[in-house]
């Protein structure tokens, strides 16, 4: 059985929901969810359109605001702190340098229009980083990683293809080395032999690194090969939860042996 | 206790929500322990519930009932009740699982592989490679395929990966799905050594195995599984 990587033993959790909630009006978007992430650890969230899963994952990230319960986030110094709470300075901090966020498309998390190496460097400026020739040379070095060549550093994104961007983008949010890294369906939109390649990477990546992760997916086979632990939401609730193989391989509620008897055998 | 594994009364029903939500009764009171350096060998028919059995220790399965103490790190730990992250804590460090097919991910080498859960339990890239190397040449799985994915190997091939993947770590339990089952002779007799050296290390061992030479080779002692049938 192939497990996701090396999971970094530590008693404090990194991040955590308690009894979150969001209402758009009289529409319930996401209730009552309530986990904690812990240094390392990976988690999906897996669900239909519609379940609550990407609201989730903008309240995780602070980009909207509760209308019930909170998130607090264990900050550099060792204190959990609600994310409400947070001055702009620390705010700002999490966004550049702290935390990660993968978009689906990668449009929205690159600057179409200016150099490879300057959408990685961007992120090292952003945090106090200004000598010329460390910042390239550490954005060149990022582009490797994800298996970018080199010589392609001058160019646009707009000029690499949807597996590039993608690439890219995952090495302009880890320039930073950040503990904590959001996705939202990193893998949707790219043909499979792309996916599989960046699945590969990530999981590399997140190994290496000690990253923890929380990956909004529909797809049942990114969570298996990249999470620990799976939520599964319907309706905007979390209905069932567990380590990601107990989840697949023994799944308890109607609507998960429905989600996984519904993957096609190839 | 001195058992490594010591299981009492642990039971398992599958309800299959989308069959109208019947309910698939498979094991009930499974009660039986393993110490260290001793392989017990689960036996009954195919539908009887033993590689449930071997998922339910490793925490794959969920019980529904029962206690499943693992020793672990010097203390007793119950499965059943164990957080998600100190079931991964255990498979990390206590107990292995060679199942019956290989799950490898695309692109990765075989020798990565093999090679992955030393890696994981902090040895260096080189000496893990080594000792995978070793393991390999030992299962006769040769060199210039070392860096190949292992998903285009033949059946046997591959299950030899996962075998050398399954015993190179050093874990105080090993869970072995019919290791042997699509091996040739010279093969099967290399299972049955590391088998027989990892009792001479102490480790605990609960397996599978058809072939019955095989099975009279390396059981200590046979738990029959049908003594555990939850149906009627």
């Amino acid at each position: 059985m192939s497990e996701p990587g090396t999971l970094v033993q530590d008693d404090q959790p990194l991040l955590v929901a308690d009894h979150l909630g969001k209402n758009y009006g009289r529409l319930t978007a996401c209730r009552d969810v309530s986990f904690a992430l812990y240094p390392g650890e990976v988690l999906a969230i897996v669900g239909e359109s519609g379940s609550g899963k990407s609201t989730l994952l903008q309240l995780l990230s602070a980009q909207l605001a509760p209308t019930g319960g909170c998130v607090s986030y264990r900050m550099r110094d060792g204190v959990l702190r609600d994310l409400a709470s947070l001055g702009e300075a620390e705010r700002r901090f999490l966004f550049r340098t702290d935390w990660g966020y993968v978009h689906q498309d990668p449009a929205q998390g690159l600057r179409m229009a200016v150099s490879a190496g300057a959408n990685v460097g961007e992120r090292l400026m952003a945090v106090g980083w200004n000598h010329y020739g460390r910042i390239r040379d550490t954005a060149s070095s990022w582009l490797e990683r994800v298996e970018i060549d080199t010589a392609r550093v001058d160019d646009a994104p707009r000029t690499y293809s949807g597996g590039m961007r993608q690439r890219l983008q995952i090495a302009r949010n880890l320039v930073t080395e950040p503990r904590l890294v959001f996705m939202d369906e990193p893998t949707g939109g790219l043909d499979v032999s792309v996916q599989a390649r960046l699945l590969d990477l990530m999981r590399n990546l997140v190994s290496e690194l000690g990253l923890a992760a929380i990956v909004v997916t529909h797809d049942l086979a990114v969570a298996r090969l990249l999470s620990h632990r799976v939520m599964v939401m319907k309706g905007g609730r979390v209905i069932e939860t567990g380590l990601t193989d107990q989840v697949l391989d023994d799944p308890r509620e109607p609507y998960t042996q429905l989600l996984v008897s519904s993957i096609l055998p190839v | 206790m001195t058992a490594m594994i010591d299981i009492t009364n642990a039971e398992k029903t599958f309800t299959m929500h989308m069959q109208g939500g019947v309910e698939l009764p498979v094991v009930r009171g499974v009660s039986f322990q393993v110490e260290p350096g001793e392989c017990v060998v689960l036996s009954g028919p195919s539908g009887a519930g033993k590689s449930s059995i071997l998922k339910m220790i490793f925490g794959n399965y969920r019980c529904d009932g029962g206690r499943i103490g693992i020793r672990h790190r010097g203390a007793v730990i119950d499965l059943v009740t164990a957080e998600p992250r100190q079931v991964l804590s255990v498979r990390r460090s206590t107990i292995g699982y060679v199942s019956q097919f290989l799950r490898a991910v695309p692109r990765v080498a075989t020798i990565d592989v093999v090679a992955e859960p030393l890696i994981a339990n902090g040895f260096a890239r080189a000496k893990a490679r080594e000792q995978a190397g070793a393991l390999l040449r030992r299962l006769n799985i040769p060199e210039r395929l070392w860096a190949l994915p292992p998903s285009t190997f033949s059946g046997g091939e591959q299950q030899r990966v996962n075998i050398a993947r399954g015993f190179i770590s050093d874990l105080p339990i090993l869970l072995l799905d019919e290791p042997t089952a699509s091996l040739d002779a010279a093969n099967r007799a290399v299972v049955v050594e590391l088998i027989g050296q990892k009792k001479r290390q102490g480790v605990a061992m609960v397996a599978i195995v058809h072939d019955d030479e095989i099975r009279h080779l390396i059981a200590d002692r046979i738990v029959d599984v049908t003594s555990f049938a939850a149906a009627a």
